[in-house]
């Protein structure tokens, strides 16, 4: 299939350094409706990997370290 | 081909959001011998509608505030009579034991001094608003008796359709897993379905695909479903369409603020509607007022004391949609001193907002045998939160007891290959069509055709570019199991709006306010349109619309009471006057 780079803002940010990933952690991965989030291979860390969110929460809430947060998708806010 | 999955209980249960946990739930207490299987697309921990918990019940029948009489009277009202009250008398019924049931489970309501639960008057008539400002538990409550009831619960499982063996029972369902991409075949005596809204029908205004107002992990999956099992659907036309925040497209919410002296205005600052309680005929009031010069319209908060609208805010920014507040601070609107700009919400599938859905009687059964439906995509018109959970447990009681009756059906292998070669195609295909653009363009389609005022013509237009858009979902390209996920939505997506504008053309008159106004058929005409409007699939494969008489009442409606929700509109002469 024909690809193509598209860049754009995405609504859920994840600290690296708060992130604990690499020590098994997965709850925004589990908890996600829309499960959007990934734990990136390469970096051991949490990622937005579809912009595909509906602005829930529940990763954020649920983290424990504090490592996420979610924006108001840009093309509503 | 790999070996598929598969798992044989005795119920299985499709959707672990509101309805779905306490349908498995009452099954098993109902009979604990039984095997009681969860299924769920996301984790049953944060699914669903309330999965940051609900801001209140928006229509609790609570002893002493009101009677299971007076609400069947309210709703069959609000409703434009197209109702079978017996369901909604099995709510009312069961609504106060709900309650008291949910209390006791942990669930936190408001209550007064005395400790008597603290009810609120939202609706027209009566007095139904149970506030949670303490409600984001909910889901953790749900989730604690589950596991104390031992049912069993497989997240990210995607179901796709339902199997029927020879006689036309019900024998099972198929379901990919939206990790892996593997097959299952689930077979089970009875199937609840709980799948709830079809929230990903029309596209909001922002244009993003998940800024819906519903939770989009409901395609409308549901409602293909039983479509497909030969189900009939009722009040398809009757098209779910909210006031919300422009844009965030949440709730605003009135009925929180409501009770607090909150209100629906204009751009004049002029209430223009008695009632905020959401009806089609308050939406056309809405609408006529965006309409008509006056608009746009809010949510009127800034006259409020201070220590109120902290007490607001505490509720709307922690609660069910609680990124309000975010949304809120990003356009610097503070409730002290600006109004919240509202709009209409994308058009969905719901009865627990409208009266979309699965047609079920009484006791949450469907018109195939084994087939159950409860929450928001059955048929029980404004059955809001408090009714998923109520068709729940009446869906969970009597599958417990059908099964005791019943030995397992055969589901005939070919159902099951053509199944799995249907659901996986997208994953073999290298070229085509990605699964977004296509959901883009369907759901644009449904804003340019179907969104209401419904015109006729529009209508029929809409209905070929969906039959184009069949053709193109055999192009789909999944690159991963999330798309594969993402590309069978779009076919119940699909399905949603080719049944919404058959049901909408159908039924030649308008009823229900905005909700079904047809410029063509601009007047409510009872003598050929008191009837629900079924929908089905045909012997020959085709959808078929139908009428079927409303059961005569058990609750009587005086000719006044009749059209109260035709009397919304406050005329500015009688404020002045
Ligand atoms: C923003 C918002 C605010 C609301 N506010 C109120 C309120 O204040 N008071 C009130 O009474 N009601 C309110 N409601 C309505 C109420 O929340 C719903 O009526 C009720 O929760 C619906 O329950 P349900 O079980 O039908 O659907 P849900 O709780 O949404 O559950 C459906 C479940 O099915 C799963 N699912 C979907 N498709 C599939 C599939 N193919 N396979 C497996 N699983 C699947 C989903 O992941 C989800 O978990 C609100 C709704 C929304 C969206
Ligand atoms: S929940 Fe927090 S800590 Fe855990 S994986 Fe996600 S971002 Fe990392
Ligand atoms: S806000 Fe909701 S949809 Fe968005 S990433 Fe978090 S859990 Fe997923």
């Amino acid at each position: 299939m024909s690809t193509a780079w598209v860049s754009g803002s995405l609504p859920v940010s994840v600290d690296a350094d708060k992130c604990i990933a690499d020590k098994g952690c997965t709850i925004c991965v589990d908890v996600c409706p829309l499960d959007v989030l990934e734990i990136d291979a390469t970096s051991g860390k949490a990622v937005m990997r579809y912009d595909e969110c509906w602005y829930c929460l529940p990763c954020e809430q649920d983290c424990p370290t504090g490592a996420i947060h979610v924006d108001i998708p840009y093309l509503l806010r | 081909m790999s070996e598929d999955k598969s798992i044989t209980v005795d119920v299985l249960v499709i959707g672990g959001g509101t309805a779905g946990p306490m349908a498995a739930i009452k099954a098993k207490q109902a009979n604990p011998q039984l095997r009681v299987l969860l299924l769920e697309k996301a984790h049953v921990k944060r699914s669903g509608a309330i999965s940051m918990g609900m801001d209140g019940l928006n229509n609790a029948v609570v002893p002493g505030h009101a009677t299971p009489e007076q609400y069947v009277r309210e709703i069959t009202v609000a409703n434009d009579g197209i109702v079978n009250q017996h369901t909604l008398m099995a709510y009312a019924r069961n609504s106060y034991p709900m309650i008291e049931e949910l209390d006791r489970w942990g669930v936190k309501f408001e209550k007064d001094e005395t400790g008597d639960y603290a009810v609120k008057k939202v609706h027209h008539v009566g007095t139904y608003v149970l506030p949670m400002p303490e409600g984001h538990d909910i889901k953790k409550v749900l989730y604690r008796q589950l596991r104390k009831h031992g049912v069993e619960i497989s997240n990210r499982l995607v179901a796709t359709r339902l199997f029927k063996d020879k006689d036309g029972r019900i024998a099972g369902a198929a379901a990919i897993d939206s990790r892996t991409a593997e097959f299952h075949v689930v077979r089970a005596k009875s199937v609840i379905l709980c799948t709830g809204a079809a929230g990903r029908l029309g596209l909001p205004a922002s244009g993003y695909l998940f800024g819906t107002y519903e939770n989009p992990t409901n395609a409308g999956d549901g409602y293909s479903m039983a479509y497909h099992a030969g189900a009939e659907l009722s009040g398809i036309e009757c098209f779910q369409i909210n006031p919300l925040i422009k844009d965030y497209n949440g709730p605003s919410c009135a009925y929180v603020t409501g009770p607090f002296g909150g209100y629906t205005a204009n751009a004049l600052g002029q209430r223009f509607i008695e009632c905020d309680y959401w009806s089609g005929q308050m939406m056309l009031e809405f609408y006529n007022e965006l309409a008509g010069g006056k608009g746009p319209v809010f949510l009127k908060l800034d006259h409020l004391a201070d220590e109120t609208l902290t007490k607001i805010e505490d509720i709307l920014h922690a609660n069910e949609r609680p990124s309000r507040g975010r949304f809120h601070a990003g356009r610097g609107t503070d409730y002290r001193a600006q109004a919240v700009e509202m709009h209409i919400s994308e058009i969905g599938l719901c009865s627990g907002h409208s009266a979309s859905g699965v047609w079920v009687d009484e006791h949450a059964r469907t018109t195939v045998p084994g087939l159950y439906a409860a929450g928001d995509l059955a048929c029980v018109p404004h059955n809001y939160m408090l009714g998923a959970f109520v068709y729940g447990k009446l869906a969970g009681e009597d599958a417990a007891r059908y099964c005791a009756e019943q030995q397992p059906g055969e589901i005939a292998t070919a159902d099951i290959v053509a199944e799995r070669e249907r659901v996986l195609a997208p994953l073999s295909r290298t070229e085509g069509l990605s699964p977004n653009q296509v959901e883009y363009k369907l759901r644009r389609m449904v804003n340019d055709y179907l969104q209401p005022p419904k015109v006729t013509k529009k209508m029929e237009l809409g209905l070929a570019r969906f039959a184009e858009i069949a053709a193109d979902l055999q192009r789909i390209v999944a690159r991963n199991p999330h798309e594969l996920m993402r590309a069978n939505e779009v076919s119940f997506i699909l399905d949603c709006a080719e049944m919404a504008a058959r049901a909408s053309l159908y039924r030649t008159e308008s009823r229900w306010g905005l909700y079904h106004y047809r410029l063509d058929h601009p007047e409510r005409n009872d003598t050929d349109w008191f009837v629900h409007v079924q929908l089905h699939k045909g012997e020959d494969g085709a959808m078929r619309c139908f009428k079927r008489a409303v059961e005569p009442y058990i609750i009587e409606v005086g000719e006044h009471e009749r059209d109260a929700y035709s009397r919304l509109r406050i005329h500015q002469h009688e404020v002045a006057a």
